[in-house]
């Protein structure tokens, strides 16, 4: 059974070279052959998955070691997988969704002539990504992690025509570069620190370790998370990348990729447990991350954006509870998988909208859209209400814990994070209730408004070819879009419940992650019932602002904090000025003493070098009979040495 | 010569004899090579050296080698040396100015100090033993070296066969020159000069008056100077020349001062002047076209 | 008199060859000098051989003359090449090789 491991990468991977390099000819049957290799993966997880169930709790890793990559005698690099239940929770959710999302994009991209090498694209993703999670080694971790990083800048930058989206796109890699350097200064720390890599050994020596040196680990592994998951002060690229198709935002931006943070810190759990000082900086991240998506989550009129805010959000959630320690490693995981379908189908949904709207991204050019689209309305509902926490959906359980886990911190530290958590479950409710109010509710404000506005920037590529200026028809999009949609929407309502039914999540993951209940100052109760009501508050909120009065078409000026949250909250101005200006500043003095002092002492050498040759050079007059009399003297000069030599 | 050899660690009073008189010889011979302006007496200085060195090597009981150097080395090499000497024309005679900045000084220098050097080495070291050849040769000389040669060195001796085969192939390769365009015909040559602006017609043939028909005699221009024109180019380049104006003019003075006399006409003729401009006429760089210019002007 | 007399001529000569080569220009005048050298050495190969008493320094000397008349021949045919296209044997026209 082993053995299959390797299978589980290079069934995509097969995919995407066939794909990408197959040419035309495969134009037609190439989306049918990505999707296939992406369900032929996801069986073999399946497969490997029963497996494990079959083994004793505590000895269900698997290995697989394919070959040395860099043998040198102190520097042993390998290919080598390591299966755990860690490691398969995310293989199934990666194979899963990926697969459903395969199939939706079957119908989402029908008529894109590039479909073949999307799928190619896709594929690559889900291979890379396959490897960062069942790589055994840091090194090989980051193998998937920069190739995923090429799969997200592929596919933010698809519609490589708008240059909207090749800027994203670039601004997506520029990004992450930041955060990847965070991980390969980690990788190059732990080899100087351990002398290997790989997760066993690493994690296993982490109590003899010194604090400062983890600590210094901790801190760039957040980086690197930071950079990968979206989160405060690194962002900043997760609305722009809503520029790619539906599809990759929902598979990449939502469920999986944006999710690699959360796997590393939990992965990375022995050291971050045995520096409280990390873990201090990832909790905090996770809290600001929560608000700040949350805000932003709050003004953005364009459907995907506010989903990725709550994206954002979302993670931020994962990332506080991963920064509890192993009071909330699992429960960072369980929200991980439930939010993976909740939130694909929820993008899921919204892609759906928008292929029956002619691509328009504008809430505010919606409304009431739930008579015209039955199914995308009923699963985008259950999305929503598994979001916002309703009681008995899969958000519920999860986000759930994670309040407790938080709370259960104790001291000064555990009421701030619960708090923090507490209010963003209001937020949530709020801006998801205006999501689903605006889209599905209300008057149907599209009929007034058959011309685009100016400002949605996400303008895909077919609604030229179906005419820009025409009178949206809203439809139902075809059965390979709406039964993904179907499947998540299930996996949405009743995943939370069957994790948390008898705890077995927490079962299935405490032998790799470790779990601890901690001691909550409150009782679980407690904790439940100031959710749901803080749920209801929100949602009152929102539906007191949009539900009861009109939502105007053009979008209101709005208070200071709005018009901030419209610009991600001044992220790119703060970029601009302190990163980019202060940046230009940095390179023009690098540039003048460059110039006045490394080029002057270069010069000045080789000025001096010349100087110096140009007189030697006269020694080389060409005349043979010269270069003789120098031969002569040479000689003479040997005879004296030899019979001197001799003397002494 | 053999009794020579045989002395022991002094030779005999004739060797010694024989060695300070031709050593002195063969000194002042190597100097002369080097001093000497034109090649071919510094080689026929070399071949003496090279004579007076086979004789000492007689004296030291080197019988083949001594036959060999006469034979090969004062015979061929020598003799192949004086007909490049001969095929290169030997422009002139070599100016000994020198004319690297500093370059006789070193050399004097460096050789003052290499020959001082090398006979103290020589004076240092232990060789005040002879030994002499007489066991050695006992089997005779010749016999011996082909032991060895046949023997102990025949490796070596194999290789020197195929270096001589190599320089032998190697000299036949360099000189060769491998016509790499038509030859030119007789029409297109003339075609050439005449665009070129060279001298379309023959060169004008040597020898003075009927007098002298010799090549080395260059023929004289109207007004009494030489036509360096009328002689080859190689014994102008050796300086060769043997200028017979003068006497010719004051021959042909001479002459007309006789006819006049007989003819008993009036005694201011116009050859006076003419014989007087002559020796300034007379010097090798003249160029032919002047001097035929001016004698046109003379002529009238 | 000494032997060893026959080697403080041969340094002579020797030295008077090297002299020559460098300060003569023309060609083949340097090429003599280098034969003189040769000769030089010969002299002393020969007179070594008498004072040890055997006949190996007499195969150098007659090995140095094979090498002698190759390197002449090669020399002499270089040279006339020379001659040929530069109308001129003095060593010091050949100067090309100069920065």
């Amino acid at each position: 059974m082993e053995n299959l491991i390797g299978w589980l990468v290079a069934a995509p991977l097969l995919g995407a070279a066939v794909l990408l390099c197959g040419g035309k000819r495969l134009d037609r049957l190439g989306h049918w052959l990505g999707t296939l290799l992406a369900a032929a993966s996801f069986v073999i997880g399946v497969l490997l998955f029963v497996d494990m169930l079959g083994e004793d709790e505590h000895h269900r890793a698997m290995h697989q070691h394919l070959f040395s990559w860099i043998p040198v005698s102190g520097f042993q690099a390998d290919v080598a997988f390591q299966l755990d239940q860690l490691s398969m929770t995310f293989v199934l959710l990666i194979t899963g969704v990926g697969t459903l999302i395969h199939i939706y994009s079957v119908g989402y991209m029908e008529h894109d002539d590039r479909r073949r090498r999307f799928f190619g694209y896709l594929n690559l993703f889900l291979a890379a990504m396959l490897l960062l999670v069942i790589a055994d080694n840091y090194l090989l971790l980051y193998v998937g992690w920069e190739g995923v990083g090429l799969a997200s800048y592929l596919l933010i930058g698809f519609w490589q025509h708008k240059p909207s989206a090749a800027t994203a796109a670039k601004k997506a890699f520029l990004v992450n570069r930041v955060g990847d350097v965070g991980l390969s200064i980690a990788i190059m720390l732990m080899f100087t620190t351990f002398g290997t890599f790989t997760f066993g050994p690493v994690l296993e020596a982490t109590g003899e370790t010194g604090e400062g040196k983890l600590t210094a680990i901790g801190l760039m592994l957040l980086l690197a998370a930071c950079g990968k998951s979206a989160q405060v002060p690194l962002q900043s690229w997760l609305g722009d990348a809503m520029e790619g198709p539906t599809p990759v935002s929902a598979l990449i931006h939502a469920a999986t990729m944006v999710t690699a943070g959360v796997y590393l810190i939990t992965r990375s759990g022995a050291i971050f447990n045995a520096a409280p000082d990390a873990q201090t900086a990832v909790v905090a991240v996770g809290a600001v991350t929560l608000i700040f998506g949350a805000i932003v989550g709050c003004a953005k009129d364009d459907i995907k954006k506010a989903l990725a805010g709550s994206t954002m959000s979302q993670i931020g959630y994962m990332i506080l509870a991963a920064g509890l320690g192993p009071i909330g490693y699992v429960f960072a995981i369980m929200h991980l998988v439930t939010h993976g379908f909740f939130k694909a189908g929820l993008f899921l949904g919204a892609g759906s909208v928008m292929h029956g709207m002619n691509d328009e991204v504008d809430m505010r050019k919606y409304g009431g859209l739930r008579k015209y689209m039955p199914i995308t309305f009923i699963t985008f509902g259950l999305g929503y209400l598994a979001i916002i926490g309703f009681p008995g959906l899969s958000g519920f359980f999860s986000k759930d814990k994670i309040i407790e886990a938080a709370f259960a911190k104790g001291g000064t530290e555990g009421w701030i994070l619960g708090g923090t958590a507490l209010l963003g479950a209001a937020i949530t409710a709020y801006y998801m209730t205006r999501v689903m109010l605006l889209t599905f509710f209300g008057e149907e404000r599209w009929r007034k408004t058959a011309t685009r506005s100016p400002e949605a920037p996400s303008a895909e590529p077919a609604a030229e070819t179906r005419g820009e200026h025409a009178e949206p028809h809203p439809h139902e999009s075809p059965k390979s879009m709406t039964i993904p949609m179907i499947v998540l929407a299930f996996g949405s309502v009743f995943a939370g419940g069957l994790f948390s039914v008898g705890d077995r999540f927490v079962h299935w993951l405490e032998p790799v992650t470790g779990h601890d209940h901690g001691d909550s100052p409150l009782s679980a109760t407690t904790v439940t019932l100031s959710t749901v009501a803080v749920l209801v508050v929100g949602v009152a909120l929102a539906w007191a602002q949009y539900g009861r009065k009109p939502v105007p078409v053009v979008a209101p000026r709005g208070s200071l904090l709005t018009r901030a949250a419209r610009r991600d909250l001044l992220q790119d101005d703060f970029n601009h000025v302190v990163l980019v200006r202060g940046g230009e500043h940095l390179t023009r003095s690098l540039v003048y003493v460059d110039h006045k002092l490394v080029d002057g002492v270069v010069n000045g050498t080789a000025a001096s070098v010349g100087g110096l040759s140009g007189r030697l050079r006269r020694l080389q007059n060409g005349y043979a009979r010269s270069y003789a009399v120098s031969m002569f003297g040479g000689t003479a000069v040997l005879i004296a040495a030899t019979l001197l030599m001799r003397a002494v | 010569m053999s009794t020579l050899a045989a002395a022991a660690s002094t030779t005999s009073t004739g060797e010694a004899v024989q060695f300070w008189v031709l050593g002195t010889v063969a000194v002042i011979g190597a100097l002369a090579t080097i001093l000497m302006k034109k090649a071919v007496h510094s080689a026929l200085s070399l071949a003496g050296t090279m004579i007076i060195l086979a004789v000492f090597y007689l004296a030291n009981g080197a019988y083949f080698l001594g036959v060999v150097q006469i034979v090969v080395y004062t015979g061929a090499i020598m003799m192949l040396f004086l007909f490049v000497v001969m095929l290169v024309g030997v422009t002139a005679a070599d100016s000994l100015t020198e004319t690297i900045k500093g370059q006789r000084w070193l050399a004097a220098g460096c050789g003052l100090g290499f020959g001082i050097l090398l006979i103290a080495g020589i004076g240092n070291a232990s060789l005040k033993n002879s030994e002499g050849l007489a066991k050695a040769n006992a089997g005779g000389n010749v016999e011996g070296l082909a032991e060895l040669i046949f023997t102990k060195y025949v490796f070596a001796f194999e290789i020197t066969g195929a270096l001589l085969i190599t320089a032998a192939v190697g000299a036949m390769v360099l000189t060769h020159r491998e016509r790499t365009e038509r030859a030119k015909t007789q029409r297109e040559r003339a075609l050439l000069r005449i665009r070129e602006g060279k001298q379309i017609t023959p060169l004008p043939a040597p020898g003075v008056y009927a007098r002298h028909n010799a090549v080395d005699i260059p023929g004289l221009l109207p007004d009494g100077s030489i036509s360096e024109k009328t002689v080859s180019a190689t014994l102008r380049g050796r300086g060769q020349i043997r200028d017979v104006s003068g006497t010719s003019l004051a021959e042909l003075a001479a002459l007309e001062q006789r006819s006049e006399e007989w003819l008993e006409r009036g005694g201011d003729a116009e050859g006076g002047p003419t014989a007087q401009r002559t020796p300034s006429a007379r010097n090798g760089t003249h160029p032919g076209g002047a001097g035929e210019a001016r004698a046109e002007e003379e002529v009238k | 008199m000494n032997p060893i007399n026959y080697l403080y001529l041969a340094a002579l000569l020797f030295t008077i060859g090297a002299a020559g080569v460098l300060l003569r220009r023309n060609a083949i005048v340097v090429f003599m000098c280098i034969e003189l050298m040769l000769n030089a050495c010969n002299l002393a190969f020969v007179s070594f051989s008498r004072m040890h008493g055997n006949l190996d320094g007499q195969i150098m000397a007659f090995f140095t003359m094979v090498v002698a008349a190759a390197e002449v021949v090669i020399g002499l045919a270089i040279i006339v090449m020379i001659f040929r296209s530069r109308h001129s044997a003095s060593v010091d026209d050949a100067s090309l090789m100069k920065l």
